[in-house]
């Protein structure tokens, strides 16, 4: 299959995750991915492991971010190196970066001073909290813009300490949201030949993210609760919620109550009203909750799964791996890394039929720089 | 001209999964015509919320649908069908979530519609890929993150799985097939060719877990241990977590152990000095952590390690999200009109060229729009 973004050139100054996994992302569908690093450290995601798990000089969690892109180490404090990226800002399409305000500024790669080197770029800019405010300067980092953005107050039960999300939400749906923006800002630059200035911020993101609850709050004045136990989403009725089985646990979602009490007929259910599944959800949910103890999870599934109620079991990823399913998607792919076979995720998109898949292992630091150096002069001749 | 503008999508979908992408599309400036089926439409609108309700309809299916035009047709009419098959070819995007099988039967499935219009780009979404034993189950968000392992990531070690509180696998699989459809978008103008784009609620979700997972298939496959206290995430270190404080709540992100004791004074942290420990004695350090917390509040704990670059923020709920500066001038809400009613939401979260994407247009009612576009497109 030849790429749909094949053609396209991105240069990343960004690191950690959220810029980075936008790169991944355009790198899967046919994109040109050039990390610009600093020498010597490069992207600071290259030390940071998780499980202390090591490839080469970087983590696993790099390569896993990284695959699919190409290296080049320029320290923009050199006159010669900043001459290197200029030559390479005109011949890119997009820049993306997640520096804290001003530091692009100070380095004169700004958006004003960059459109001046390419007209057409498209320069796209990942912050924590925007540009605004007292908030400008803190980290933007994404177990902290989760604590502010409201979201621990969604997961986990009423009495208990706010749950954060246990994944870089922030940092991945802003990522995921920028490669949104580029291919929009793409779309108008081929039919008018405008670039754009693409802006986004973690804060931003996650408040998008909580739309149905804000709207809600907005229109109610009322912090949404979650429910006393078995919480699964604040704004909804009983039974919705994971619950324990004699063996495991189920997962159980939106559903009539009379439907419900005819397969399970849990005389303690009766007395309710299709009306009061949301007001007295931790009544109904207390009762439901003795009920399922009672049950092993396959014994509850026949029975429930025969009348079309949407229930699911609670799989750890052993388990989900062992699934028709999940082998029929194929998610997995492989690559070799020095001698070194990594197994990682494919890009979750389907293209007519097809897996965007790729083994290119992500680069050492500055692995590029020389070749992308000869070539550079080449197309300046 | 707005990213988007000119473009014209036809969205057969319901809930939030494909009615997400689609707003990010209006918000970009595409034009977005819901097709929806007679008297019901969108099954969103009845699905009431913590019993928030907008002229007889659900807040959320507003907050979801604004910025939208209603078309209705009845898929089973020989009639409708035509229209909507002429509809077709002068569309840019279509986009559903029925179950596989669905848009087959009413001879709108991908190679069909191809015929009608070979350069529409097909979009759609299902839960779990079109193979397998749970191809026909509900594509339902609780279902999605009970089956993808996602619930053993929040919460700490002792607790039930843990279910994000948000609808994750609808939203994120909505902002995947927008990335497939503008993709395929750009793609049009080399090859003049439409795409066929899936995207499957699962996928989406294994996809969010890229990181872990990765390390997990590298790693013997060790499932997640989360954390016995204040559990932020399963894979990173102490102090990473939520911590109770004597008045209000504090979130700490990596840090070093040591300087962390000397910041707060709290001399049982000086002792950690390889940072190997703090992963491996994570619980026993975030005990002695979160009991030394609960002695003074979150706002003079913010004062010793602000200061000194920590990374650390007082944990919000929205009545006190909404009193910050910081929120403030966001200016995150907009409001849209709704017949005589005027309702708050937010805006869409990516600015262009220095401009907040803002529109002030609400959901429209069932079938709004049904005579003035056939009218429009001749139909």
């Amino acid at each position: 299959m030849k790429l749909p973004l094949k053609g396209i050139t991105i240069l990343e100054f960004s690191q950690y995750l959220s810029g980075p996994c936008s790169g991944l992302r355009l790198a899967d569908m046919g994109a040109r991915v050039i990390k610009i690093e600093r020498p010597g450290k490069g992207d600071a995601g290259r030390q940071l492991a998780i499980e202390n798990l090591w490839v080469d000089e970087s983590s696993l969690l790099f390569h896993t971010i990284n695959r699919n892109k190409e290296s080049v180490t320029a320290d923009l404090k050199n006159p010669d190196d900043l001459a290197f990226v200029k030559q390479l800002i005109k011949q890119a399409d997009v820049i993306t970066h997640n520096f804290r305000p001003g530091v692009m500024e100070t380095l004169g790669f700004d958006y004003a001073s960059v459109q001046k080197i390419n007209p057409a770029i498209i320069y796209t800019e990942i912050s924590g909290y925007g540009k605004k405010g007292p908030w400008k300067h803190k980290p933007g980092q994404d177990l902290l813009t989760q604590a502010v953005s409201g979201l621990a107050y969604s997961s986990g039960n009423k009495h208990a300490d706010p749950v954060p999300f246990g994944l870089a939400i922030s940092d991945y749906l802003c990522g995921n949201q920028a490669v949104q923006a580029i291919l929009a800002a793409l779309i108008r630059r081929h039919k008018t030949g405008k670039g754009a200035f693409l802006e986004l911020s973690l804060l931003e993101s996650l408040l998008d993210f909580q739309f149905e609850f804000l709207t809600t709050y907005f229109e109610t004045n009322q912090q949404h609760q979650r429910s006393e136990i078995n919480n699964g989403h604040s704004l909804l009725s009983a039974p919705y919620g994971i619950y324990q089985t004699a063996d495991g646990y189920i997962a159980v979602a939106m559903m009539p109550l009379k439907k419900l009490n005819a397969t399970i007929q849990c005389k303690a259910l009766e007395k309710f009203t299709e009306e009061e599944l949301f007001k007295k959800r931790d009544e109904i949910k207390a009762i439901l909750s003795a009920y399922f103890k009672n049950a092993t999870t396959e014994a509850l599934l026949q029975k429930m799964q025969v009348h079309d109620l949407w229930v699911m079991p609670v799989l750890n990823w052993n388990q989900l791996m062992e699934s028709s399913t999940y082998q029929a998607l194929n998610i997995e792919q492989e690559l070799m890394v020095g001698g070194k076979r990594i197994k990682t995720t494919r890009c979750p998109i389907r293209y007519n039929k097809q897996y965007f898949l790729s083994d290119k292992p992500a680069p050492k630091l500055g692995e590029h720089t020389d070749e992308i150096k000869v070539t550079l002069v080449k197309n300046t001749q | 001209m707005k990213l988007l503008e000119d473009i014209l999508v036809l969205d057969f979908s319901q809930f939030l999964s494909g009615p997400s992408a689609s707003l990010r599309m209006a918000d970009l400036g595409a034009r977005v015509i819901k097709i929806e089926r007679p008297k019901i439409g969108d099954i969103c609108r009845e699905l009431y919320v913590s019993d928030a309700v907008i002229n007889g309809e659900s807040t959320i299916f507003h907050a979801i649908n604004r910025n939208k035009e209603s078309y209705v047709a009845d898929l089973k009419n020989e009639d409708d069908l035509s229209e909507i098959k002429n509809l077709i070819t002068k569309a840019d995007v279509m986009i559903h979530n029925f179950r596989p099988d669905v848009m087959e039967r009413h001879g709108l499935s991908y190679e069909e519609v191809k015929k009608l219009n070979p350069q529409l780009v097909y979009a759609c979404i299902n839960g779990y890929g079109s193979e397998g034993t749970w191809k026909v189950k509900p594509g339902q968000d609780l279902l999605l993150q009970a089956v993808s392992g996602i619930t053993y990531l929040s919460g700490n070690k002792d607790d039930n799985p843990t279910p994000m509180g948000v609808a994750v696998a609808d939203i994120l699989a909505g902002t995947h097939l927008v990335q497939g459809i503008l993709t395929a978008l750009f793609d049009r103008f080399i090859t003049n060719e439409g795409a066929l784009i899936e995207v499957s609620m699962l996928e989406s979700l294994l996809d969010f877990q890229f990181e872990v997972l990765t390390c997990f298939y590298n790693d013997g496959r060790l499932l997640p241990q989360r954390s016995l206290v204040n559990n932020g995430h399963a894979y990173i270190a102490a102090p990473y977590g939520i911590y109770k404080t004597a008045q209000g709540y504090l979130a700490l992100a990596m840090g070093n152990i040591p300087r962390l004791g000397l910041l707060l004074q709290c001399d049982a942290l000086k002792n950690y000095t390889k940072p190997s420990d703090w992963f491996d004695k994570r619980d026993e350090i975030k005990a002695i952590l979160q009991d030394y917390l609960s002695n003074r509040s979150v706002h003079q704990w913010l004062a010793l390690l602000e200061p000194a670059d920590v990374w650390c923020a007082e944990v919000l709920d929205y009545d006190a999200l909404m009193e910050q500066e910081g929120y403030k001038v966001l200016e995150m809400e907009q409001k849209i009109t709704v017949g005589s009613h005027s309702l708050k939401t937010t805006r869409c979260p990516i600015k262009v060229d220095g401009q907040l994407l803002t529109s002030a247009i609400g959901a429209p009612a069932l079938g709004e729009h049904t005579q003035s576009i056939k009218k429009e497109f001749n139909l």
